[in-house]
């Protein structure tokens, strides 16, 4: 592997301090599972690894009813896939969890660094914009809070300023008579990228959708809210033609490219068959 | 500059001198003289390198030497229950010739193990998505499903008995 300066301050503030200092080249190790990777392709040129392990604080992992899901910077994809309480208050980020690599990477990777990566097609990125996810984010002194889907400026590209570190993300507790869905789209089961990822949170109230919020992966430079086709229904019957429309409406907002996985018009395409299939998934998971 | 860590793998306590950019992967084989973890991919899509460390199967090629300070590393070498006496999954890959060429079954028999440490008794579905990360070109699976379904009806039956 290429030769790297290696870190393991053992606060916040040091690893801050260090990123600072160190600039762009400089980067923070946490799982390791894309990073390493990046390394030993030469995708990413990196002279100092942070590793974050050391620093206490970073491990929070609760979720309940009341407060909703709070995973700390540390927390890996596979003791989220695994928790019981995920599993009840957010089955969709579980399936995503579930879908990212293998048991052995997820046995490192950490849903932060899944975020901070910023790939437009990672699979925690659209239900958690769905639900409405926000990230703490220590800048040296104190701490900022940040909407997920504000995050993202470009594929590998997010708002971080040198010696920002993310901390962990926090999730609202789930609405009453609230269901959700993930759909990921690929050509195989498992250890595969999304070719199309949908993720659809909504609320009913007396047949009507009160709310709801749709967020599309791999289908734009960041993953992206479907705020058209959100306004399309919100307020409104699910009937099958409003649906359609919805779906329909999501596929204009969509602007995939066409790459080795698929081209733009199949991206597109299933936009539209995954946006609908996920809003009646997201029905049929109302309690 | 290289630094001192220190681990545990398969019971023996070993001090290696280590340059940071090492990983557990390389390290394991060269330092550490254990051949039987392979190097596949070394990008963590293959499994071929998965070990145990700390109770838990991750690929070898994604961990960096210095990050297993202190950590409990189970390797393929570490699996036998006596010098004469295979582990029962190593057992039941030769009985079901789960093992053609060879090279991911070192990978795929750490990964079972973890398996069926937490799972003792999976469906076959449950086998075919805890080993999604073990790629083999030779046998298309069947008998590496096969010889697990069997290690672990093995097992069960032998804690009953």
């Amino acid at each position: 592997m290429k030769r790297f300066e290696y870190h393991e301050p053992a606060s916040l503030e040091e690893a801050s301090r260090l990123l600072a200092e160190l600039g762009a080249t400089a980067q923070v190790l946490a799982g390791g599972t894309d990073l390493l990777v990046e390394i030993r392709e030469h995708l990413r040129p990196v002279t100092h690894v942070v590793n974050i392990k050391r620093i206490p604080g970073l491990r929070d992992f609760a979720c309940d009813d009341a407060q909703g899901l709070r995973v700390g910077a540390l927390i890996t994809a596979r003791e989220v896939e695994t928790s019981p309480q995920v599993a009840r208050l957010f089955p969709n980020l579980v399936s995503a969890v579930g879908q990212l690599g293998s048991i052995q990477v997820r046995n490192r990777a950490t849903v932060v660094g899944n975020i901070c990566r910023a790939s437009p097609s990672a699979d925690t990125l659209p239900p958690l914009i769905a639900d409405g996810a926000r990230l703490s984010v220590f800048n040296g002194n104190g701490e900022r809070s940040i909407a997920l889907e504000e995050f993202f400026t470009g594929p590998g590209r997010t708002v971080l300023r040198p010696g920002e570190i993310v901390t962990g993300i926090s999730v609202p507790p789930p609405g009453a008579h609230s269901g959700r869905a993930y759909i990921k789209h690929g050509r195989r089961k498992a250890m595969e990228l999304a070719t199309v990822g949908v993720a659809v949170t909504l609320e009913r109230e007396a047949g009507h959708c009160r709310e709801i919020r749709i967020a599309l992966g791999a289908v734009a430079p960041t993953p992206i809210r479907a705020r058209e086709a959100e306004a399309l229904l919100r307020g409104e019957a699910f009937t099958p033609e409003r649906v359609a429309a919805v779906a329909e409406a999501a596929m204009t907002e969509s602007t995939p490219i066409s790459n080795v996985r698929a081209s733009a018009e199949y991206r597109r395409e299933m936009v539209g068959v995954l946006t609908r299939r996920a809003i009646t998934l997201a029905m049929e998971a109302i309690q | 500059m290289s630094q001192i860590v220190s681990m545990t793998i398969n019971g023996e306590e070993r001090e290696l001198a280590l340059e940071p950019y090492r990983s557990l992967l390389d390290t394991l084989r060269n330092e550490g003289g254990l051949t039987g973890t392979k190097k596949g991919c070394d990008v963590g899509d293959c499994g071929a390198c998965t070990i145990i460390m700390n109770g838990k199967p991750v690929n070898s090629c994604l961990v960096l030497a210095v990050e297993a300070a202190g950590a409990m590393i189970e390797t393929i070498e570490g699996l036998q229950l006596a010098p004469d006496k295979p582990h029962p999954l190593q057992e039941a890959f030769m009985r079901y010739g789960s093992a053609q060429c060879g090279f991911c079954t070192p990978g795929i028999i750490m990964m079972a193990k973890a398996l069926l440490d937490e799972n003792p008794n999976p469906t076959e579905d449950e086998v075919r998505f805890g080993i999604a990360g073990n790629i083999c070109r030779c046998t298309g699976y069947t008998k590496i499903i096969e010889a697990i379904l069997a290690t672990a009806a093995d097992l069960q039956r032998a804690k009953s008995a």
